[in-house]
């Protein structure tokens, strides 16, 4: 009798039973009550059980001690098996089945027997083992555990059968609930030191590698018993000392049974927590299990643990070192050496987790993401992976940490601080939404105005002559055009500033200067001079003034041009400063535009005229230097000068201005310049060279607008056609020495570019680290 | 691609898919002289982004070596294959960059001893990926 052995199935099973019989907490002696109740319930006829409990000494000694209560428990088994109560079947029984008890409680109760039963025999329900409340059976599962923990392995092929036994009781949530209902009973405890339901619950972690929900991947990996000495060491170190808060009297007791209980606490989180299918989540008591380890190494919740720290905690738990650098590498969100709270508590349940054997994730899984309220406070917020957590690079990127989404919020704060000059870049952006824009604007004006505005549009660019005579004559004949004029100088302000918003937007989500945001646009302004110089325009449409058009051209560069000029002129001007700022230049240019429009008309009413002659000199003018400046009537000069003046750009702003130019190339004169000049204007080195351009263009429209007169005088047909080859060898040369210093300047702006993508290039890296 | 510490044995070497791992590593190892060679040229220079990168350092047999190090005396050393011309500079001195940003991040890991062999899959896998990116 002495020499009973106990599988370990039956090992726990039997303490189990024992502690439920124990209701006098005497942890020495069931109490008869209770294991005649039991051995009641184990079917047996009465005889039976008091030949097993003669036979375990009972009988002899008036109680049943543990001893007896085990053997009592085995004969009942043997019993139950059908075999002859013998004492030397005891021990030469091999692979008996579990004593069955019928009692059931409840149904989890008849989930625990089920659990507990053996591999034949299903239904049985067995009633008896709720795990009591840890301080009763703490001292005894310490010592008995330690046995059960070293036949868990051999009760796996056992309790494989139990989870298949379960379902058929219960739903396949069986395993929940019922680990819900242990969770009852040590519900006031945190930390349950169930040794006893802790080893128990191994095997089934190990049986069910996937059988059933339930099944848990921290369960299928369960890691044989040295992990759980080791995890016991681990706990063993002080910090366990708070996880064993609840139950203080154990905690300064013996050493053994207290590490022994957390591993079995441990054990049971990490079950309860692989209830739920998410297999990384962690639940609360494993949270606050993990809470309680940070404030040991760290009081302060919202602090850090450095990293040195950390590496002593983690070493405890007898990982190798390479399995703790990849958890440290996946847990340690910002890459800054430290843990915060959320990110121990990923890095811990990854131990825990590679401790049961699962495997380690490449990527930090989501459930173990550190929340945002971390991330605000760490130096970077990362991922690599999962994009949904990087919303709060509330710092400025000085973590190294190359985490994507964390660059690309902080990108554009990042750009907008380090970066004071303008950049380039945005320039291609800002032409495509401003000449969609401007293409609407066109739309809305030519729409709103007579047939012939669309049809700039739409015409080809050698109808551009015959279009903009119409445009020019529908236009500028009737006073519709100058109101037209004004409307769409009008949504046209509008559509500056909204072409400036968007440019501004789009210009800090590429990252430029905050400087380029802030100027206001310009739009108002040119409505005056627009105004004006339609007026005057119109006024001087057909009366003109060509001398003082040819002073105004003469004089263009220095001195104040005469009155026609000024209201051209002046726009640029006021444009100027405010174009300092630079974004908005362009839009300028499309104010200006509007008076062009009537000078292009008035430019096509010359066209018919000499503007051919006019326009072949400037185009060649223009050719050869390549640069922005066109009044190109001809759409195939224009076209071409486009094309070259695209060359000449900077390649990005190329590909948009081309189309753009393109697309736009049919409208009557006044498109074509527009996308030359916002090209130019979107550099704010060459603001004041578009500006120029604009000027000269506003010069040449008004040259060209006074050149209609021209044709109208017959009887001065000769002068005139002198006069205005005179002016227009002016414009030209003008314009040559105006595209000579653009070119210039052009070069200067790409060398200061091309210093400053240098710096950044420098820059940058100390950003990222 | 492989890196070396202070004492010039190699932290972690990675080779594309050519997989001639010897070769490479007598390459790397020869290259080592040049890189030193540039660095006692180098003398005490500020410690800036671009002497890092100390550029070409050797091309020879069909394949050029790139070489950068750290403020820690980490030398990074990148064998090319000269077929492979789509590789500008610019791309060089960001691989390197990403290169030492990864290195940085395994420093950070406490478990990390300096100078041990880098077995870190973080770093592995950017490696990979990077390669993959260039081949």
């Amino acid at each position: 009798m002495e020499g009973l052995t106990l599988s370990e199935a039956e090992q726990r099973y039997y303490c189990d039973l024992f502690s439920y019989c124990d209701t006098e907490s005497t942890k020495k002696v069931a109490s008869n009550g209770r294991v005649l109740e039991l051995f009641r319930a184990a079917q047996l006829p009465n005889d039976v059980v008091m030949q097993i409990m003669e036979l375990c000494g009972a009988t002899r000694l008036g109680y049943f001690g543990r001893s007896q209560f085990y053997i009592a428990l085995k004969l009942v088994a043997v019993a139950q098996s059908g075999l002859p109560l013998r004492v030397e079947s005891l021990n030469t029984v091999k692979d008996l089945p579990l004593p069955r008890f019928v009692m059931s409680k409840n149904e989890q109760e008849s989930r625990h027997t089920a659990l507990y039963s053996s591999d034949a025999d299903n239904p049985a329900s067995y009633s008896g083992v709720i795990p009591p409340p840890p301080g009763r059976i703490q001292v005894k599962k310490g010592s008995v555990s330690h046995d059960a923990v070293q036949q868990r392995t051999s009760a796996d092929q056992q309790e494989s059968t139990s989870p298949v036994v379960s379902p058929q009781q219960s739903p396949p949530t069986s395993p929940h609930t019922w680990r819900k209902h242990n969770r009852h009973p040590s519900g006031g405890n945190n930390e349950r030191p169930l040794a006893g339901p802790g080893p128990f619950w191994a095997p089934f972690s190990e049986a069910q590698p996937g059988s059933s929900a339930s099944s848990d991947p921290i369960w299928s990996g369960h890691s044989p018993p040295p992990h759980q000495e080791n995890w016991v060491s681990f706990a063993d170190t002080p910090p366990t000392s708070a996880l064993l808060a609840m139950h203080p009297a154990s905690v300064q007791d013996q050493t053994t049974v207290r590490t022994v209980a957390s591993a079995a606490t441990t054990n049971e989180i990490r079950r309860q927590s692989s209830s739920y299918d998410d297999p990384w989540k962690i639940t609360d008591e494993q949270r606050q299990y993990y809470v309680n380890q940070f404030k040991t190494i760290q009081p302060d919740l919202n602090g850090f643990i450095p990293g040195s720290a950390a590496k002593e905690f983690f070493t405890k738990s007898k990982l190798p070192i390479l399995e703790l650098s990849h958890i440290w590498e996946l847990s340690d969100f910002d890459k800054d050496g430290a843990l915060t709270l959320d990110e121990f508590c990923a890095a811990f349940h990854l131990v825990v987790a590679r401790k049961n054997g699962y495997d380690l994730p490449e990527k930090l899984p989501e459930s173990l993401m550190p929340k945002l309220i971390d991330l605000e406070d760490s130096t970077v917020g990362e991922q690599t992976g999962e994009v949904g957590y990087s919303s709060s690079p509330a710092e400025a990127p000085p973590s190294k940490s190359p985490s994507m989404p964390s660059l690309n919020q902080t990108w554009p704060e990042l750009n907008q601080s380090s970066e004071d000059t303008a950049i380039v870049h945005p320039v291609p952006i800002r032409m495509t939404p401003s000449k969609i824009h401007m293409q609407e604007m066109e739309l809305k004006r030519t729409g709103s105005d007579h047939a012939n505005p669309t049809s700039p549009l739409l015409v080809k660019p050698p109808d551009l002559p015959e279009e903009n005579k119409m445009s020019s004559s529908v236009k500028f004949t009737s006073g519709n055009t100058v109101t037209d004029g004004y409307s769409s100088s009008d949504s046209y302000a509008s559509d500056p500033e909204q072409i400036g918003s968007t440019v501004t937007r789009q210009r800090s989500h590429s990252g430029t200067s905050p400087d380029n945001t802030a100027p206001p646009p310009p739009p108002p302004r040119p409505h005056p001079s627009h105004s004006r110089s339609s007026s005057l325009d119109m006024n001087r449409s057909f009366s003109v003034t060509p001398g003082q058009q040819q002073a105004g051209v003469v004089a263009y560069p220095p001195a104040v041009p005469p009155r026609p000029q000024p209201s051209q002129g002046a726009g640029p001007h006021v444009h100027r400063p405010v174009d300092a700022e630079g974004l908005i230049a362009h839009t300028s240019t499309s104010p200006q535009q509007i008076p062009e429009q009537p000078n292009f008309a008035d430019f096509s009413q010359f066209e018919a005229f000499a503007v051919s002659g006019v326009n072949k000199e400037e185009e060649d003018e223009i050719e050869t230097h390549s640069e922005v400046l066109q009044v190109e009537k001809p759409s195939d000069s224009a076209s071409s000068l486009r094309v070259a003046k695209a060359d000449g750009r900077v390649e990005d702003k190329a590909p948009a201005n081309v189309p753009t130019s393109a697309g736009k190339g049919t409208t009557p004169l006044a498109p074509p310049p527009k996308p030359i000049r916002r090209r130019l204007k979107s550099e704010d080195e060459l603001r004041p060279e578009a500006e120029e351009h604009t000027q000269k263009t506003g010069v040449i429209a008004a040259v060209l607008a006074s050149q209609p007169s021209i044709p109208r005088s017959v009887g001065k047909d000769k002068k005139a056609i002198q006069a205005s080859i005179r002016r227009n060898k002016e414009t030209n040369t003008v314009l040559a020495r105006l595209n000579s210093e653009l070119q210039q300047q052009l070069k200067d702006v790409l060398e200061e570019r091309i210093s400053l993508e240098v710096q950044l290039e420098q820059l940058r890296p100390f950003s990222h680290l | 691609m492989s890196k070396f510490p202070k004492m010039n044995y190699p932290l972690y070497i990675r080779s594309i898919p050519t997989e001639n791992e010897l070769k490479f590593h007598y390459t790397v190892h020869t290259s080592l002289d040049v890189v030193d060679e540039k660095i006692s040229a180098m003398g005490k220079a500020l410690v800036d982004q671009r002497e890092l990168y100390l550029g070409l350092l050797y091309p020879t047999e069909d394949y050029k070596v790139y070489g950068y190090v750290t403020n820690s005396k980490v030398k990074f050393v990148m064998v090319v294959d000269s077929s492979n011309t789509a590789l500008r500079d610019n791309e060089i001195r960001s691989m390197f960059r990403k290169l030492h940003n990864s290195y940085t991040d395994i420093m950070c890991n406490p478990f990390y001893n300096p100078g041990d062999r880098i077995n870190s899959r973080a770093f592995d896998n950017m490696v990979n990926s990077m390669m993959m990116q260039v081949c």
